[in-house]
């Protein structure tokens, strides 16, 4: 794992132990959590004792609590956080600005749009692989979209304008679906595939989603050593010896591969990909390459938080997780703002 | 590594940038793109590096295309540093140098064996030792222009390419950035490099390709280019020379249309 997150560097790396040390912490604490979510819900679990039940091969009400609820819900939110994380550090990354994130540039809104027709369009009771494709293509729309929009020129003013419009676009679309569709609770489902939520969720949709899940990870975690070179602007970095179109390629279909099967189960979950990196790029000295790994580690443990967080809270009914990632992510979102204005003034 | 561009022109739309140019650039000679702004130096220097595709003509490497070599062998062998260059990210002085040694790392690994020499050198040579830990954003105009500058030359291949090295430098570092380039020409590698400042440019290079308008007005050594009828007709500027030390000088002095004016004012 170490020698994947430091590859490039090694001749400058001048603390050569903190980068193993930082993602043992990460991989540590998003293990940790894991298992409070396992035992953090209504009904109270005694997590030992139901895992033993389990193990021995008995069917209880506690151990289906557990396989059949819990753990489903953990593992998505861990893999939908890692794939949000990913994304956010990947498309940073390519577009040299710390703004891009899949929710803000509307890569999720576009995905959810694409799971909505699939699912209310009857695609996927056919077969259900065209959930997480639906998502996928979606996804890959709205990546397209932005890079012919904003990617050449890394002007963050570009690409906040194209998210936005992206973002109603998807929005309106996925509204105006729910509501053509013969469907009594349009509007709870419209907060569903807005906000995002991995309750209830089965381990159907974790097989469907992973295998695509993973492929979009290995095309963006494979491109750490072509960001670093980005650094220094496309000319140089094609100097050094990236092969941009295929960088290119690579990010779009990766992001569009993690964030759109993800999306396609769980709805848009919001402003990780831009917390994560945000928090961890200081901890990596900035550099590209090194943030990959870390962010994702970092974008698993937020969404497994605010999971948790949300079922922590018991008053009233519970909470969505995109509203949770939001209301951390949107301060962040605005202090970044301010920030990037300040320093273009 | 000899570079051999041969009849190059570029086209973009209806304007041309280059029209049938053609140059060497040979191991262990400092090559000098000079001309007007607008004349195409970039643009040359651009499709000498392989960034940019032409309408006509070619560029041979040592006799081979740059698509029989490679891109990693183009990355090891020739390192091109962008006019007016930024970085995206604060990195320290030392990653941002440590870049340079990219093409030389294979798959995952980390096995560089020339890189450190490579880094400390760039490092050295450009006066960046006590600022190797600095973050990029907190340095001056002219120290980020030395640290890109130490950047290209940690990938120690072959060929160097220089677009505008020393435009934002203080007169020191100007005459130490083209010290350096000398050296690496003087080891064996070709260097190329787009200069405004003609007084360094007939100094330092061995040769001169002088442009303008996507031409070649006029190419050989300093004193036959930097003549004062192509500088007339090119820059539209009169020269000041002299000698010192056995060797000739020159300074832009005047412009020519309004050389009377500045008479006047100076007056």
């Amino acid at each position: 794992m170490s020698t994947n997150a430091l590859p490039v560097l090694a001749a400058a790396n001048t603390a050569p132990m903190r980068p193993a040390l930082l993602l043992s912490v990460l991989g540590l604490v998003l293990m940790l959590l894991f298992v409070v979510s396992l035992g953090v819900g209504r009904a109270p679990l005694e997590l030992a004792a139901t895992i033993a039940q389990w193990m021995r091969g008995d069917s209880t009400l506690a151990t289906l609590i557990l396989i059949e609820l819990r753990l489903p819900r953990t593992l998505l939110a861990a893999l939908v956080g890692v794939s949000l994380g990913l994304a956010g550090a990947a498309l940073q990354g390519l577009l040299r600005n710390p703004l891009a994130e899949p929710g803000i540039i509307g890569v999720s809104a576009c995905a959810a749009l694409g799971a909505v027709i699939a699912f209310y369009g009857g695609l996927s009771a056919m077969a259900p692989l065209a959930l997480p494709l639906a998502g996928i293509a979606g996804a890959l729309l709205a990546v397209v979209l932005l890079y012919a929009l904003a990617g050449r020129e890394s002007s963050t003013l570009t690409l906040i304008l194209a998210g936005v419009a992206i973002n109603a676009f998807a929005g309106a679309a996925t509204a105006l679906v729910l509501n053509i569709a013969p469907n009594p609770f349009a509007v709870t489902e419209i907060v569903f595939w807005m906000m995002g939520s991995v309750a209830d969720r089965s381990m159907n949709h974790i097989q469907i989603a992973a295998p695509l899940m993973i492929v979009g990870w290995a095309l963006l975690g494979t491109s750490g050593r072509a960001l670093d070179a980005l650094t220094l602007g496309e000319d140089t970095a094609a100097s050094l010896g990236v092969r941009l179109a295929t960088l290119r390629l690579m990010l779009v279909l990766g992001t569009a591969l993690a964030v759109g099967s993800g999306v396609a189960v769980t709805g848009a979950v919001g402003f990780v990909g831009l917390v994560a990196p945000h928090l961890l790029r200081p901890l990596v000295g900035y550099q590209p390459s090194r943030l990959l790994i870390a962010s994702a580690l970092a974008g698993g443990v937020l969404v497994l938080a605010a999971d948790v967080a949300i079922r922590l809270v018991t008053i009233g009914p519970e909470l969505k997780l995109g509203v949770v990632t939001a209301l951390i992510g949107a301060p962040f979102f605005l202090v970044l703002v301010m920030r990037l204005r300040r320093e273009t003034i | 590594m000899r570079i051999t561009a041969e009849s190059i022109t570029v086209v973009v739309g209806t304007a041309t940038l280059l029209d049938n140019v053609t140059v060497t650039a040979e191991p262990g000679q400092l090559l000098g793109l000079v001309g007007p702004n607008g004349a195409g130096k970039s643009t040359l220097l651009r499709v000498l590096t392989g960034l940019r595709d032409c309408a006509r003509g070619q560029v041979l490497y040592d006799g081979r295309p740059r698509s029989e070599l490679g891109s990693l062998r183009m990355a090891q062998q020739l390192a091109y540093l962008a006019q007016r260059g930024s970085v995206a990210w604060p990195l320290t002085v030392q990653r941002l140098v440590a870049l340079g040694r990219m093409p030389h790392l294979r798959g995952w690994g980390t096995h560089d064996p020339a890189g450190a020499t490579a880094i400390e050198a760039a490092l050295t040579d450009t006066d960046l030792v006590r600022l190797r830990e600095r973050i990029v954003d907190t340095l001056s105009g002219g120290e980020l222009a030395r640290a890109l500058l130490a950047r290209a030359l940690a990938v120690n291949g072959s060929a160097l390419l220089v677009d505008e090295p020393v435009a934002a430098l203080d007169p020191y570092h100007q005459l130490q950035v083209m010290e350096i380039l000398r050296t690496r020409a003087d080891s064996g590698q070709a260097v190329i490099v787009v200069l405004h400042e003609l007084t360094l440019a007939a100094r330092f290079c061995d040769r001169l390709l002088l442009l303008d308008g996507g031409r070649a007005v006029g190419t050989g050594a300093p004193a036959g280019v930097l003549t004062d009828e192509n500088l007339r007709t090119t820059y539209g500027v009169t020269a000041l020379r002299g000698e010192r030390d056995g060797a000739a000088y020159l300074v832009p002095w005047n412009c020519v249309n309004q050389a009377a004016g500045a008479i006047q004012r100076s007056a």
